[in-house]
């Protein structure tokens, strides 16, 4: 094993500088001459792109230039000299503001001797520049604006007229039309005296800026561009070598020209060349010139490129690395499973393991893990010797191991129950993305997680997958189980309520539990609580039978598994405040009965209750009696109303959005009537007699008053069909109690679908004065500009068809473009916040610990400890001092 | 003199300089040094109107929408960091 010393040091200053052609050939190992790399016999060629001098990639060798070893060599820098110079892509803006800045003849800066010494007098004032980095730059843009604005050289001894000069992107400089070549800028910034470098903002101790026009090129070590063999035996080399052969090859065709005196035209060309190959051997993305590609049409990838973006250097693998002791696969429902557990397959409990150091308390336990082995489950993969040896465990050495294990040695134990992991689904866009959950390993190649779980990571199950991390430490495993755990995640600091609650059939289930206080038998009520934690007697029957059959309402079974001495009122979901709804069915009363514990007394508990987002009960709970408590009772409430599900049973099918016969007619006579005076307002709208609204023009004016009427329309026929759409039906238990689905969506079903928008408008587009060839050219009737009066139970006519998925796609478009727009927003101010941190005195501060804010969030509030945006509950406080007084 | 007193505006909150000892005693509540805190430029409209001098601490009571009033300081400096594009 490698040992390095690390030496912390804290970097006090950068300096950026240039690097001069003596120091590229001063750094490197050996000049590149030739652009071969290997011979026939698979050796790297002597001052070719491999030579054994830039370092060593294949193991077993040893570097010519260090000695090293592969790993240990950290490769060496070679250089070619090129045979005519070329600009530097990344500094053409800075060479065209010096061309601009100084004498095209003699060279220094373009300003009056006063006005020269005036400024360098400035700068010396200045003193460190490094302490005013804005200050000097403010100086030294305003230096440059004033040279470049002078026409003619202000030296007297001078005098030379100005030119213009111009930039052709990328490499191109021209003055007044004529080229300049590399060579003759090259020779202008050496004529750049170094005592008037600062004015143009270079310091002259550490760069000249001829430098920026390239006369030796260096060559990166082999180690920056490994080449790999593949399985067929051929050599692949890495892209930067093919591109450096490219810049090989030409330099050595300009050379041979030039120095036999081949024509003008022809260096020139080859100059050029070598120009294009250098420029995308920086960057092959630079705008104005076609990306070099590899044979396969490939662009190739080049220095940038392994830096820039999404996949580059820096978001790829020093933002975010790969991790080890993590697992990702595909998740599933498990409703048995408590919210704080994750379900992980045995065969990844095997491969995850927890490293346990051996003192003499676990020192029995822990020799069993060894002797069980890799293969059993609750084994062991490592041993781990004091000395940092790690050695594999397997069936066969397993026996001789056990006799090594002592005290001080660390065995790598496979995941067992209740080992703390965290939890991961992408993207992780809130706290509440990564999560630490329990253990519990399963049959199965899925994770499991129960369904109240799903809101916070935003999961379903149709094939999404999750990642899961495996603590190392102790300290990491405290620290997630107290602040990363499944339960304090329940309210949410967005907003203050819980983020994690019931949903779907819990909530149906929860619903047919209480609405209306059905009645169990004794059977019934011991199946329905034998899922839940609780595990008291029943209490006495509400009710018992001529027969004498003693029978428990479902609000007394629901009771059971509430915390003592709970006090709310508050409407169910299902309560509308009208005639229609009962107080005592809909009105959710929670009182302690005289021994204090906790009694539903009416109301029906559905999303209003425990639901996620909007569950007051279950935020009560989580809020008054704690994190442990909540969990408890969120794992109980959604097993009861499983069980409760379960028992009853509950279905729905396609003839509960069926309706009678007469209510389809006057549905469709209150649609037809709609089309009617839509058809009005376009014949008015025709003859020029509609009245225009205040501040629209009259085909404005003829489409609001459209959607109107079509509106109203739909939401009537909606009306109609929901008086046949009773509680009775389970759609509608669905809709009204929070499960799933609306009531919107029932009487699109069973009413009418109504009408389809594009950019909130009726559809416009389509053929030259009409949408559909189906209709007639300037038909603004309501089927012609997309009003839908089918439902979907009868079913669309084709051009509805065709409207609908006009609308559908926009909602898709718009989906698609939302969230890669607003994943960037996430990432700047993510960029922007990472390392602000709310210490102990509230303050808020960043790494350095500058002040931010003074208060956090100006109140000093911990937003997913106040209730519902409120530092307090003061309608609950009120209700709790009233209760006192009586 | 400027025509406009910006401190006039509804929408500026109240600025005051510290006096040495109300300094000493921010610098003291929050235990950090002039170098941590916020800052405000010389050049600033407010710090202009009134009359503050680098190395001065303004206190900058706002109006807060989740606290009523809060309260916040910014160190006087004569060179403000701006960074471009
Ligand atoms: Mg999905
Ligand atoms: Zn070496
Ligand atoms: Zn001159």
């Amino acid at each position: 094993m490698v040992s390095y010393q690390y030496i912390p040091k804290k970097i006090s200053r950068i300096q950026f500088a240039l690097i001069s052609p003596d120091e590229v050939r001063k750094m490197s190992a050996t000049k590149i001459i030739t652009a071969d790399t290997y011979d026939d016999d698979g050796f790297p060629i002597e001052m070719g792109l491999m030579d054994p001098r830039l370092g060593v990639i294949e193991p077993g060798l040893k570097c010519k230039t260090c000695g090293r070893k592969v790993d240990e060599c950290p490769g060496h820098f070679g250089h070619i000299d090129l045979a005519m110079p070329v600009i530097h892509e990344g500094y053409t803006k800075l060479i065209k503001e010096l061309l601009q800045s100084i004498c095209r003849a003699c060279g220094r800066v373009k300003l009056p001797k006063e006005r020269m010494d005036l400024y360098l007098g400035k700068i010396r004032e200045l003193g460190d520049i490094s302490l005013h980095p804005f200050q000097f730059q403010t100086m030294t843009d305003q230096i440059r604006d004033e040279a470049m604005d002078s026409m003619q050289c202000p030296h007297p001894d001078c005098g030379e007229k100005c030119k213009a000069i111009s930039l052709d992107k990328p490499t191109t400089f021209r003055e007044e039309g004529h080229k300049l070549t590399p060579k003759e800028i090259r020779e202008r910034l050496e004529r750049i005296p170094g005592e008037q470098l600062p004015l143009l903002g270079i310091n002259p101790e550490v760069a000249r800026p001829e430098w920026m026009i390239l006369t030796s090129l260096p060559v990166p070590p082999v180690t920056v561009r490994p080449s790999i063999t593949l399985e067929s035996g051929d050599r692949s080399e890495d892209d930067l070598t093919h591109k450096l052969v490219d810049v090989l090859r030409i330099n050595q065709r300009l050379q041979e020209n030039r120095d036999s005196g081949a024509p003008q035209l022809i260096v020139e060309d080859l100059w050029e060349l070598l120009q294009y190959h250098i420029t995308t051997y920086f960057d092959n993305q630079t705008s104005g010139i076609p990306p070099a590609r590899h044979r396969s049409g490939r662009p190739l990838k080049t220095l940038a490129q392994r830096l820039k973006g999404k996949e580059g250097r820096f978001r790829s693998n020093l933002s975010g690395k790969r991790v080890n002791f993590s697992a990702r696969t595909v998740i599933s429902p498990d409703p048995y499973i408590s919210i704080n557990e994750v379900g992980v397959p045995k065969e990844i409990a095997m491969e995850l393991t927890v490293p346990i150091r051996v003192n003499e308390f676990n020192f029995e336990q822990t020799k069993e893990f060894v002797l069980r082995g890799p293969e059993v489950h609750p084994g062991a993969n490592y041993i781990i010797r004091p000395d940092g040896q790690r050695l594999r465990l397997t069936d066969k050495n397993k026996e001789s191991l056990l006799e090594k294990v002592m005290v001080g040695y660390v065995v790598e134990r496979h995941l067992m129950d209740g080992d703390i992991v965290l939890f991961n689904r992408q993207p992780s866009l809130h706290r509440m993305s990564m999560m630490a959950h329990e253990v519990r390993v399963m049959e199965g190649k899925t994770f499991r997680l129960n369904l109240p779980d799903c809101p916070p990571y935003n999961a379903d199950f149709d094939g999404d997958e999750m990642n899961l991390h495996c603590l190392q430490g102790e300290e990491a495993r405290a620290e997630a189980m107290i602040i990363m755990r499944v339960q304090e995640h329940i309210l949410s600091p967005r907003f203050g309520g819980p983020v994690i609650g019931a949903l779907h059939d819990h909530i149906s289930g929860s619903f047919k539990l209480t609405y209306k206080n059905p009645m169990f038998t004794k059977d019934d009520a011991y199946h329905i609580l034998s899922r839940t934690s609780y595990k008291g007697p029943l209490p006495e029957p509400d009710s018992v039978g001529e027969d004498g059959v003693k029978r428990w309402g479902g609000r007394t079974i629901f009771s059971l598994i509430l915390p003592p001495g709970l006090h709310m009122e508050y409407p169910s979901a299902i309560f509308t405040g009208d005639e229609t709804s009962r107080k005592e069915d809909t009105y959710v009363v929670i009182e302690p009965d005289d021994s204090g514990r906790s009694l539903l007394r009416s109301g029906a508990i559905d999303e209003k209750s425990i639901g996620a987002f909007k569950g007051k009960l279950l935020e009560k709970i989580v809020r008054d009696f704690g994190t442990d408590i909540g969990r408890q009772f969120l794992d109980d409430a959604t097993r009861l109303a499983i069980a409760t599900i379960t028992l009853i049973g509950f279905s729905t099918g396609i003839d509960e959005e069926d309706i009678p016969e007469e209510a389809k007619l006057r549905i469709q006579e209150t649609l037809d009537d709609a089309e009617r005076k839509v058809d009005d307002y376009v014949k008015k709208f025709n003859s020029g007699y509609l009245d225009p609204l205040p501040g629209r023009d009259l085909k404005e004016t003829l489409e609001v008053e459209a959607m109107k009427t079509l509106g109203r329309a739909r939401d009537q026929a909606g009306q109609i069909a929901s008086r046949y759409l009773g509680l009775g039906n389970s759609a509608v238990i669905m809709a009204r109690s929070g499960a799933r689905g609306s009531m919107l969506n029932l009487s699109q079903m069973s009413g009418s679908i109504g009408q389809q928008a594009v950019r909130g408008e009726r559809i416009q587009r389509g053929y030259q004065g009409r949408t559909l060839p189906h209709f007639k050219v300037n038909d603004l009737g309501a089927a012609a500009k997309g009003f839908v009066k089918s439902c979907y139970k009868k079913g669309l006519t084709p051009t509805e068809y065709f409207f609908h998925s006009m609308g559908g796609r926009e909602g898709l478009v718009d989906t698609a473009v939302r969230t890669s727009r607003s994943g960037y927003m996430q990432r700047r101010l993510i960029n922007a916040l990472e390392d602000l941190k709310v210490l102990p005195d509230l303050t808020v501060r960043n790494t350095s610990e500058v002040i931010v804010q003074f208060l956090y969030g100006e109140d000093g509030i911990d937003p997913s400890r106040s209730v519902r945006s409120e530092p307090f509950d003061y309608d609950d406080i009120i209700m709790t001092a009233m209760r006192e007084v009586d | 003199m400027p025509r406009f007193n910006v401190m006039e505006n509804y929408l500026v909150p109240k600025h005051t300089i510290l006096t040495s000892k109300e300094q000493e005693k921010v610098l003291a509540d929050f235990n950090t040094t002039p170098s941590q805190l916020p800052q405000i430029p010389l050049i600033d409209p407010c710090a202009k109107a009134i009359g503050a001098k680098a190395g001065d601490i303004i206190k900058i009571e706002r109006e807060s929408p989740t606290a009523g009033t809060s309260i916040y300081y910014r160190l006087v400096v004569a060179e403000w960091s701006t960074v471009d594009e």
